[in-house]
């Protein structure tokens, strides 16, 4: 059996803070592979802060906002190649739009319309299961499935940290280590869970030192800095890749918005901090790094930040466009192929429906 | 008579057994500061302090399981699970240990458990927050299973559950908190097992529970003016089940429709159906009608939402189809 060593305690940074910290890099990363990162990071911010107003004008329904979540996000799938599947939860619901997942389809989910479901084949993006950590055992046995069959793709499961606390995770990580499934769980200690605070969660000093109980391998990273995120999962999937089986990755950031749209924090967070937080959030911090490298200039901004906003106008735009939900889809999608039994419900369906257009 | 939310109603029954009896304590995910997501225990933790309020991890097996130990050492704990549908995951605890440690320890142990949850569908959460599955838990030998639909019957049947010596799982209806009843000005416990004639009628007897409840109302009033005269039935606890109370009221109407949310097929309505057969086989002049759920997931979009769910159009419809019927078929 080999060693594990102990996880790592301390927060991994690459960005550093324009005076006191120095800027690190991380090898392998060409400028155009850091500007196509801002990119990714752009297009999450843009369509989260499009929902929120979304959300305020009655266009999509209860909204799971991720702002500051971004970098984690962004960086992580950054990481991967497009036939690793991505498994996340409720709060990396655009993430799909790094693979190509028109804004249309996520919005229309958000939405509460057919037209959110996507097939997971297509992007390698798994459906959203809202109940916590539940997809933990799925993401390991996707990858561990794909071991089996000879093929070269990994899984990352997204959770965060009150999740750490379902058995569903603990079940699911000790599986894959056990199985040597080419895992990244990526866990995402925001702080809270709804109105929990980590403390309430765990006694365990760093969420990462669990990594060490599994078996495997654990990073913390500083989840608001996008390059600590990418290279520690790049490090993940190579371990993934090589045979060496999962790995766990804290990914530290501050929840500074609401748990969802429907969620008043003020009974319980530190308003304070969370101002402190949005000062450093993680947007603004890496492209201050790209500045200060000197590979963002305002025009490149500007027009990465013009496009992102276009896909939102012509993601809302169709969102909106689709005709209202076809009731007849009802009885089309639990089964393959619907028990015989059901055939009263869908001529029943079938009556009232042709007799609501006749 | 006070009037009050099905809500404070819920709150009522916890605050004063918390404050007659140190043995009582609530816990679940976020029920102290924020006071649950449905906001049903905004205000306890300043009235009882954070032990006796206790948030807890995000952890529904050890929950249930933790409450069984605690009621193993002699507290009432009241848990709650925030939906419904995350019962699932605390099924072990609930099905094999809740319910049977009284009947493994040969009548020695008690298991003075009391699980809450809420869901029910209306505002179209999508299939894994909204289904309502009270009917799983009627089929496991030593549980109660008790679903109140209005203020007056919640305080009364939960005080009366935190009592109880078994464990009951008490379901509440997601789209009921806010409707008001007037309710005694002192909580007046209500014995599990007798159900309430919510309306008297002639002509057919509807046996309705939760949301459905309120729909058969609507529906008997919509069918008076057709001249159609309901009895509306509610059993508040499915177990034990007014068997007395739902079988005279069928003898006296001659017909019988059940309602629930649930989906149908294999449901509490098909066991209400086969229990009427049984007892006033020879009194019906019609079959039973069952009202409920069709077979589908719960659908995320509102109109198909609406189209899966029953309504009082629903019932309204059974109640005619039952009613036109006569004896000889
Ligand atoms: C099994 C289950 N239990 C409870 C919930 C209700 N719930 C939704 S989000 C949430 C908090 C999750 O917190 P965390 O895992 O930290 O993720 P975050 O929301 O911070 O991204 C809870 C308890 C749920 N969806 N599923
Ligand atoms: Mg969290």
């Amino acid at each position: 059996m080999a060693q594990v060593a102990a996880a790592e305690p301390e927060l991994r940074r690459v960005i550093g803070d324009g005076e006191t910290v120095a800027d690190g890099e991380v090898d392998g990363l060409s400028e155009a592979d850091l500007v196509a990162l801002y990119r990714d990071l752009v297009l999450l911010r843009t369509y989260d802060e499009r929902s929120v107003v979304y959300h305020r004008q009655g266009r999509i329904g209860t909204y799971a906002i991720f702002w500051n979540h971004e970098a984690m996000q962004a960086g992580a799938a950054f990481a991967l190649g497009d036939d690793d599947w991505i498994f996340p939860s409720y709060r990396e619901s655009a993430i799909g739009l790094l693979r190509g997942m028109p804004a249309e389809t996520i919005l229309s989910w958000w939405r509460g319309h057919p037209a959110g479901w996507w097939n997971p084949a297509d992007y390698n993006v798994a459906s959203i299961s809202v109940p916590i950590a539940t997809h933990v055992p799925h993401a390991a046995g996707l990858a561990w499935g794909k071991k089996l069959r000879g093929e070269d793709a990994c899984a990352i499961a997204f959770f965060g940290d009150g999740a750490t606390s379902e058995g569903a995770f603990h079940e699911g990580a000790n599986f894959a280590a056990v199985m040597r499934a080419p895992l990244v769980l990526l866990c995402n200690n925001n702080g809270w869970a709804i109105s929990t605070p980590l403390s309430a969660q765990t006694r365990a000093e760093a969420l990462v030192d669990k990594a060490v109980g599994y078996g495997m391998p654990g990073t913390r990273v500083d989840g608001a800095d996008v390059l600590a995120v990418y290279e520690a999962t790049r490090e993940a999937v190579e371990r993934a890749r090589g045979g060496e089986g999962p790995s766990f990755i804290e990914a530290v950031t501050y929840r500074t918005a609401p748990h969802a749209t429907a969620d008043d924090p003020r009974v319980y967070i530190d308003l304070e901090r969370v101002e402190a937080e949005k000062k450093r959030e993680c947007v603004g911090r890496y492209e201050g790094y790209l500045r200060r490298l000197g590979v963002l200039s305002d025009e490149a901004v500007e027009e990465i930040r013009g496009d992102a906003a276009d896909v939102m106008r012509t993601g809302i735009g169709a969102a909106e466009a689709e005709s209202p939900a076809d009731i007849g889809l009802v009885f089309e999608h639990a089964y393959v192929d619907p028990p015989p039994s059901l055939a009263a419900d869908l001529a029943d369906l079938r009556r009232i429906l042709g007799g609501s257009s006749g | 008579m006070p009037e009050i939310t099905y809500r404070e109603a819920v709150r009522d029954a916890m605050s004063e057994a918390m404050r007659r009896d140190g043995d009582v304590f609530i816990m679940g995910e976020d029920i102290a500061e924020m006071g649950g997501s449905m906001g049903v225990t905004q205000g306890m933790l300043q009235e009882f302090g954070p032990e006796r309020v206790r948030n807890t991890p995000i952890s529904e097996m050890a929950i249930v399981g933790a409450g069984v130990g605690a009621a193993m050492a002699g507290m009432r704990p009241i848990v709650e699970i925030m939906y419904q549908d995350f019962t699932t995951l605390a099924m072990e605890q609930l099905v094999n240990q809740a319910a049977k440690h009284r009947y493994m320890s040969g009548g020695q142990l008690k298991v003075p458990l009391t699980v809450r949850t809420q869901g029910g569908a209306g505002w179209s959460p999508g299939a894994q927050h909204a289904q309502q599955l009270e009917a799983w838990f009627v089929h496991v030998p030593g549980l109660k299973v008790v679903f109140p639909s209005t203020p007056e019957d919640v305080r009364g049947l939960l005080f009366r559950s935190i009592y109880d010596d078994n464990p009951v799982v008490f379901f509440e209806h997601r789209t009921l908190y806010g409707i008001k009843g007037e309710v005694p000005a002192e909580i007046e416990p209500i014995e599990l097992g007798q159900g309430r004639i919510h309306r008297e009628g002639e002509d057919v007897t509807v046996v309705a529970t939760g949301r459905l409840v309120h729909e058969a109302l609507a529906a008997a009033a919509d069918a008076e003016k057709d001249g159609i005269s309901v009895e509306v039935f509610d059993p508040r606890t499915l177990l034990p089940l007014d068997e007395e109370g739902l079988v005279s009221s069928v003898k006296k109407t001659n017909r019988c429709v059940v309602a629930h949310e649930a989906i149908v097929r294999m449901g509490f309505g098909a066991e209400v159906a086969a229990l009427v057969q049984e007892r006033a086989f020879d009194y019906l002049d019609a079959p039973v009608e069952r009202v409920g759920a069709r077979f589908s997931p719960l659908p995320f979009a509102p109109v198909m939402e609406a189209y899966v769910i029953p309504h009082e159009e629903d019932v309204l419809a059974a109640i005619k189809r039952t009613v036109g019927r006569n004896g000889n078929g």
